[in-house]
C-alpha cells in the first residue's frame, strides 16, 4: 500500500468536478422544496437535461448553447410536474416518480441518434497566472466555467433566501401556503417559478455529466445521481451552505474510495464501495443528534397540495 | 367563470370513472406518440392492454400478470401504512434485497436436506425478519437521533445493492458454478422452491401473501385502533399526540411492517420467479411500489388494482417491444404518461367544477 | 387444466416452428434476441444488435428478427424468452450471463426451438452456448501497454470480480510484464456494470496516481475522455472500436464481433443442421476483433503486436503458456504448458506479481 501517491490537492480538485452535477441538481431541488413542493423527479429531469445539452452542443458545436438548452429543456419538463401538482392538485410524490419514469423514456427516444458521438469540449477558464499558484491554483483556478457557476449559485441561492424579499416570500409559501395566500401572494405562480428553477438546475447538472464529466451520451447515464441529489437536500436540512458540504462530502468520499483502491489500500473493496452512503448517513446522524429534537428544518407545507378555498 | 371547489367527501362515482378516463386519455396521447414513431397506434394499444388478458397467448400472460403484480402489491401495502402516517420509507428496494438475501441464505444453508416443511417456513421467516431489521436502521436512527428516514432508507438501498453483489460473488455463490457469480437455483431445490400452487397460473406463495396483506391492511385500517392512530397521525399529527399516539412506536411499527413485507416480497421472488441470488437480482420493485401505493390512493383495494394495472403495462409493453419492435424507451414514456393522466384526473374525485360567479367570501 | 393448456400452447408454438422449417422457402426463419441493456448503450448490447442487423442484411427476406432490450435478469427474462418462443421464434439468442437459468427453463418447455446463450456454461439438446476469448485481445493490449508505459504504472478499471474480468487482468499483466519487468498494475473495482461518471472518476484517480496507461473492462468512453484530458495517457477501446478517441489516447481496441457467429447459427437453422455446441472463439475465427493500432504506437511495437495477434489467431501461441505461477507463488502452469479451458472459464485467482486481493 502506498498512500503517499494520493495527492490531497489533486484529490480536492477532482472531487469538485465529481460533485458538480449533484450540487447543481440538489441546489435546484432545495429551492423547490423551500417553496413547499416535493419533486422526486430529479433523476428524470437530469437525464433529459443530459440529452438536450448533448444534442444541442453537438448540433451547434457550442457547449454553452448546450448548457442553455439543457436548462430550458429540463425546465420545460418540470412544467408537466408543475401543471399536474399545482393545477390538477395531484399527489406530489407519485407525480415526481412518474416524471422520472417519463424522463428516462423520453431521453432515450431523443438520444437515439447520438450514441457514440464525441461532444465539443468545454474549455477551462483561462485565469492566467492564477492557475499556476501552488496548491490554490490547482484547487481554485483550474476548472471550467460550470464549476464556478455552481459555486456562485450556492452563494446566490443562500443570499436570495436569506436577504431578499422574494426569498422571504418563497419561504413563507413553503412554511404556510394558506397564510401566504391570505397575505395576497400568488402561491401557485411562485411554486411554478420554483419548480422551473429546480428543473433548470437539474438540467444543468445532467448536461455537466454528458458534456464535461463523462462526456458522451448513453441511455440511463445519470445512473442514480438524481436520487443522491434528493438525499443531499435532506442531508443539508434545506440550507444552501450545507448543500455544498453534502455534495462535496459525497463526491469526496466517492473519489477518495477510488483513489484508495488505486493506491492498493488493504480495505475490502465492498466496504469502500459502500462508504459514500454510510459516511453520509453517519455524518447526518451526528449532525441531527447534536441539533436536538426540536429543530426539524423541513418546510412545514412540504409535499402538501394547495387549493385556494376562498 | 369556472372554478374548483373541494368536495366534502371524495366522490364515489368519480373515483370509479376517473381511472377509465385516464386510460382512455393515455391511449389517445400514447397512440399519437406511437404513430409518430411510425407504428400502428391501434395495434400497439391492443398489444399492451388487450393481448395479455384476452389475446392468443393470454393463458400464459395471465399468470405472468400475477407474478409481476404480486411483489408490487405486497410492498405497496406495507408502504401505504407509513405514507398514511407521514412516515416516508423510500428504501423498500433495499429491504426487498435484504429479505431475499436472508431467505436465500437460510435455504442454501440447509442444501441439500429434504425437509420442505421446515425449510420453506424458516425461509419465509428469515425474509421477513431481514427486511424488518434493515428497516429498523432508519427507524431507530429516527427515534433516537431524529435522523430523517427518507435519506437513511434511500441511501441504504445502495448499501444493500453492494451487499447483494458481494453475496452473489462470495458467500452465497454456487460452489458448483465454476467461479461464476450467482447462487444455486432455489427453484430447483425442492425444499426451498416457492412453487406455483396450481401450475401455470402464476399463483405462487408470494401472490397469496400479497392477497392476505391486502385483507389484513383493510381490517387494520378500518377496524383497529392502530389503524385509526395511523390515519390520525397523518391527518393531524398534533391532535394525534393528544389522543395518546406514541409517535416513536408508530415510526417503528410503520417502518417495520413495510420492511417486513418488502423483505417477504424479496424472499418469495428469489425462491420462485427469479430463482437465485445474482448481482442484478433487484429490478426496481421497491421504487415502482411507491407509485403503486399512491395510484391506489393508499387504500388496500386501490393498491390491489393499481398493482395489477402496473403489471399489465409492463407485460403488455414487453409484448409490444418484441412483436412490434418498439424501443423500450417508448414503453417507459408511455407508462409515465399513463401515470400522469391517472394522477391528473384524480382531481375530479376530490373537487368539482363550479360555473358562475365567485361568491363573496 | 391450465397446465394442459399451457403445454398445448407450447406444442402449438412448436408446431408453428416446425411448420416454418418445412416451408423454409416461403416462411422466413424467425430469430429472437434478448438484450440486457438498451441498444443505445454504445457497448455490449450495441454490438449484439449490430450482429442482429448483420443477420438481417445477410439473409434479407428469408429471415425475420425480433428483439427486446433492457430485459432484467430473472423472472422478467424468463417471460421475455417464453414470449418469443410462443410467438414462433425458431432460434433465440440470450445475450447475457444472467439469462442462463431462464434460458434453460424455457428451453425445457420448447424442445423444438433452438436457444443460444452467451457467456454461460449450461447446455442442453436445444441450448448451445457461445462466448469470446477476449483474453486474447487483452494479451495484445498488455504487450503494447508494457512497451509504452513510461511511469511503469498501468491502471485497470474492472467491473465485478468474475472469471471473465480476472482472466483479462491476468492476460494483460502477463504480457505487459514479459516486455517490461518493472510494470505494476493498479486495479480499481467499480462494482457496477454501468455508471459512466464513476468510470470517469476511477480513470482520473488512476491517472493522478501516476498511471499512464488505462485499460478498461467497462463499456463507456468516460475513461477515454479522462485520459484525453490528462494528455500523455494511452487507452484501449472496449466492446466497440471507440475510434472517435484515436489516435490518442485510444491506440487500439478490442471489438466484440458477433456477426459471423450469428449468421452461421441462423444459417444452420435454415438448413436444418443446427446442433448444440459450446463455442469459445477468439481472434482466429473473428469473434474478437483488434481495432486498428494507431500511429501513436511506435512502428516496431505495432509490428510486434501484430505478430502476436497473428500467432494467436493461427493457434501458434496461447496467451496462458507456462511457466506461470499463481499469486501465492504456487505453480499453475509448468514450462511450455498451456492453460485448459476449464480452469480459464472459472478463473478466480491472480497470477504471480499482481498485487492486491480479488474481492469476494
Amino acid at each position: 500500500m502506498d498512500l503517499s501517491s494520493i495527492n490531497p490537492v489533486v484529490l480536492i480538485a477532482s472531487l469538485m468536478v465529481a460533485s458538480t452535477p449533484i450540487l447543481l441538481a440538489a441546489l435546484g431541488e432545495m429551492v423547490v422544496e423551500k417553496s413547499g413542493v416535493l419533486n422526486l423527479g430529479v433523476e428524470g429531469m437530469m437525464i433529459v437535461g443530459a440529452i438536450c445539452g448533448f444534442a444541442i452542443a453537438v448540433e451547434t458545436g457550442s457547449p454553452t448553447m448546450g448548457f442553455v438548452a439543457a436548462a430550458l429543456g429540463s425546465a420545460l419538463l418540470s412544467m408537466i410536474f408543475a401543471v399536474l401538482t399545482q393545477l390538477f392538485l395531484s399527489n406530489q410524490v407519485a407525480t415526481g416518480l412518474a416524471l422520472t419514469l417519463f424522463g428516462l423514456g423520453l431521453s432515450s427516444l431523443l438520444g437515439q441518434g447520438y450514441v457514440g458521438i464525441k461532444p465539443p469540449s468545454t474549455p477551462k477558464m483561462d485565469l492566467g497566472p492564477l492557475s499556476d499558484l501552488p496548491v490554490l491554483g490547482r484547487i481554485l483556478f483550474s476548472h471550467d466555467l460550470v464549476v464556478y457557476f455552481s459555486l456562485a449559485l450556492v452563494l446566490a441561492v443562500w443570499a436570495f433566501l436569506k436577504f431578499t424579499r422574494a426569498g422571504l416570500i418563497l419561504r413563507a409559501v413553503g412554511e404556510s401556503h394558506d397564510a401566504a395566500h391570505a397575505l395576497g401572494y400568488k402561491v401557485v405562480a411562485i411554486r411554478f417559478a420554483a419548480i422551473g428553477f429546480g428543473g433548470a438546475c437539474a438540467g444543468l447538472g445532467g448536461a455537466y455529466l454528458s458534456l464535461v464529466r463523462v462526456p458522451q451520451w448513453t441511455e440511463g447515464m445519470t445512473a442514480g445521481a438524481g436520487w443522491i441529489a434528493l438525499a443531499i437536500v435532506v442531508f443539508a436540512s434545506w440550507r444552501a451552505g450545507r448543500i455544498l458540504l453534502g455534495a462535496y462530502l459525497f463526491g469526496g468520499v466517492t473519489v477518495l474510495q477510488l483513489n484508495l483502491q488505486a493506491a492498493g489500500a488493504a480495505i475490502p473493496v465492498e466496504y469502500l464501495s459502500m462508504s459514500p452512503y454510510l459516511i453520509t448517513i453517519l455524518v447526518l446522524v451526528i449532525m441531527s443528534s447534536s441539533r436536538g429534537r426540536a429543530s426539524l428544518a423541513a418546510p412545514a407545507s412540504l409535499g402538501r397540495s394547495f387549493h385556494a378555498s376562498s | 367563470m369556472i372554478r374548483l371547489e373541494r368536495r366534502r367527501e371524495p366522490s364515489r362515482l368519480w373515483s370509479y370513472v376517473t381511472p377509465v378516463l385516464a386510460v382512455i386519455a393515455t391511449m389517445i396521447a400514447g397512440g399519437l406518440m406511437f404513430a409518430a414513431l411510425g407504428k400502428d397506434p391501434f395495434e400497439v394499444i391492443r398489444t399492451i392492454f388487450w393481448d395479455p388478458v384476452l389475446g392468443e397467448f393470454a393463458f400464459y400472460y395471465r399468470g405472468q400478470l400475477l407474478i409481476k403484480a404480486g411483489p408490487l402489491i405486497l410492498i405497496a401495502i406495507g408502504l401505504s401504512l407509513g405514507f398514511r402516517a407521514g412516515i416516508w420509507n423510500i428504501g423498500a428496494e433495499g429491504q426487498y434485497i435484504i429479505g431475499a438475501i436472508c431467505g436465500a441464505a437460510v435455504g442454501l444453508a440447509f442444501y441439500p436436506m429434504d425437509a420442505r416443511w421446515l425449510i420453506f417456513p424458516l425461509m419465509i421467516l428469515a425474509g421477513a425478519v431481514g427486511g424488518f431489521l434493515w428497516a429498523m436502521i432508519p427507524a431507530i436512527l429516527k427515534t433516537r437521533f431524529n435522523t430523517n428516514e427518507i435519506l437513511v432508507s434511500l441511501l441504504l438501498v445502495y448499501v444493500a445493492e453492494q451487499l447483494l453483489a458481494s453475496m452473489a460473488l462470495g458467500a452465497l455463490r454456487n460452489p458448483e458454478g465454476s467461479g461464476f457469480p450467482g447462487s444455486r437455483n432455489l427453484r430447483r431445490y425442492e425444499s426451498s422452491a416457492n412453487t406455483e400452487l396450481f401450475e401455470g397460473t402464476g399463483m405462487h406463495w408470494g401472490v397469496v401473501a400479497a392477497f392476505i396483506a391486502v385483507i389484513f391492511a383493510y381490517i387494520l385500517l378500518n377496524r383497529h385502533m392502530l389503524g385509526y392512530q395511523i390515519r390520525l397521525t397523518g391527518q393531524a399529527p398534533r391532535a394525534a399526540r393528544f389522543a395518546g399516539v406514541r409517535p416513536n412506536l408508530l415510526v417503528v411499527f410503520c417502518l417495520g411492517a413495510s420492511g417486513a413485507l418488502a423483505g417477504l416480497a424479496g424472499m418469495f421472488e428469489v425462491a420462485g420467479p427469479a430463482g437465485q441470488v445474482s448481482i442484478d437480482f433487484n429490478v426496481g420493485y421497491g421504487f415502482t411500489a411507491i407509485i403503486v401505493a399512491f395510484l391506489g390512493r393508499l387504500h388496500p383495494v386501490g393498491i390491489l388494482l393499481a398493482g395489477l394495472l402496473m403489471a399489465l403495462t409492463y407485460i403488455g409493453g414487453e409484448a409490444a417491444q418484441s412483436t412490434l419492435g418498439l424501443p423500450a424507451a417508448a414503453i417507459q414514456a408511455f407508462q409515465g404518461m399513463l401515470l400522469f393522466f391517472l394522477l391528473a384526473v384524480d382531481m375530479l374525485t376530490n373537487y368539482r367544477f363550479r360555473f358562475g360567479k365567485r361568491e363573496v367570501a | 387444466m391450465t397446465l394442459a393448456k399451457l403445454l398445448t400452447g407450447a406444442a402449438l408454438a412448436a408446431g408453428l416452428a416446425g411448420g416454418a422449417f418445412a416451408a423454409s422457402h416461403s416462411e422466413p426463419v424467425k430469430a429472437g434476441f434478448i438484450y440486457v441493456g438498451p441498444i443505445g448503450d454504445g457497448g455490449w448490447t450495441h454490438e449484439h444488435n449490430i450482429g442482429r442487423l448483420a443477420v438481417e442484411e445477410e439473409f434479407g427476406d428469408a429471415v425475420e428478427t425480433v428483439y427486446q432490450e433492457s430485459v432484467p435478469e430473472g423472472a422478467d427474462a424468463e417471460r421475455a424468452i417464453t414470449q418469443m418462443a410462443l410467438q414462433g421464434a425458431d432460434i433465440i439468442f440470450t445475450t447475457s450471463f444472467g439469462y442462463m437459468d431462464p434460458t434453460i427453463n424455457v428451453a425445457e418447455k420448447f424442445p423444438d426451438v433452438k436457444f443460444e446463450h452467451a457467456t454461460g456454461y449450461k447446455t442442453a439438446d436445444n441450448v448451445a452456448i457461445y462466448s469470446a476469448r477476449f483474453y486474447e485481445g487483452r494479451a495484445i493490449q498488455g504487450h503494447i501497454a508494457g512497451k509504452m508505459t513510461k511511469t511503469n504504472k498501468i491502471g485497470y478499471i474492472a467491473s465485478f470480480p468474475i472469471p471473465e474480468v480476472i482472466r483479462g487482468i491476468n492476460s494483460a499483466y502477463i504480457h505487459a510484464k514479459k516486455v517490461n519487468p518493472d510494470v505494476e498494475f493498479s486495479v480499481v473495482w467499480a462494482f457496477t456494470w454501468f455508471d459512466p461518471a464513476k468510470e470517469a472518476d476511477a480513470a482520473t484517480a488512476l491517472i493522478e496516481q501516476g498511471a499512464d496507461v488505462i485499460l478498461q473492462h467497462t463499456d463507456s468512453t468516460a475513461p477515454q475522455a479522462a485520459a484525453a484530458e490528462a494528455g500523455n495517457v494511452i487507452t484501449f477501446g472496449q466492446a466497440s472500436d471507440m475510434s472517435e478517441y484515436a489516435p490518442m489516447p485510444r491506440v487500439s481496441s478490442i471489438i466484440d464481433n458477433w456477426a459471423p457467429y450469428y449468421i452461421d447459427r441462423v444459417k444452420a437453422v435454415m438448413d436444418g443442421t443446427w446442433e448444440t455446441k459450446d463455442t469459445w472463439d477468439g481472434i482466429g475465427p473473428g469473434m474478437v476483433g483488434i481495432g486498428e493500432i494507431s500511429d501513436a504506437v511506435p512502428a516496431e511495437v505495432k509490428a510486434e503486436a501484430l505478430a502476436l495477434k497473428d500467432a494467436i489467431a493461427a493457434g501458434d501461441y496461447h496467451p496462458f503458456t507456462g511457466p506461470i505461477n499463481k499469486q501465492d507463488g504456487s505453480v499453475w502452469l509448468a514450462e511450455g504448458e498451456t492453460a485448459d479451458d476449464g480452469t480459464l472459464l472459472g478463473m478466480d485467482f491472480y497470477v504471480e506479481g499482481l498485487t492486491g486481493e480479488i474481492p469476494n
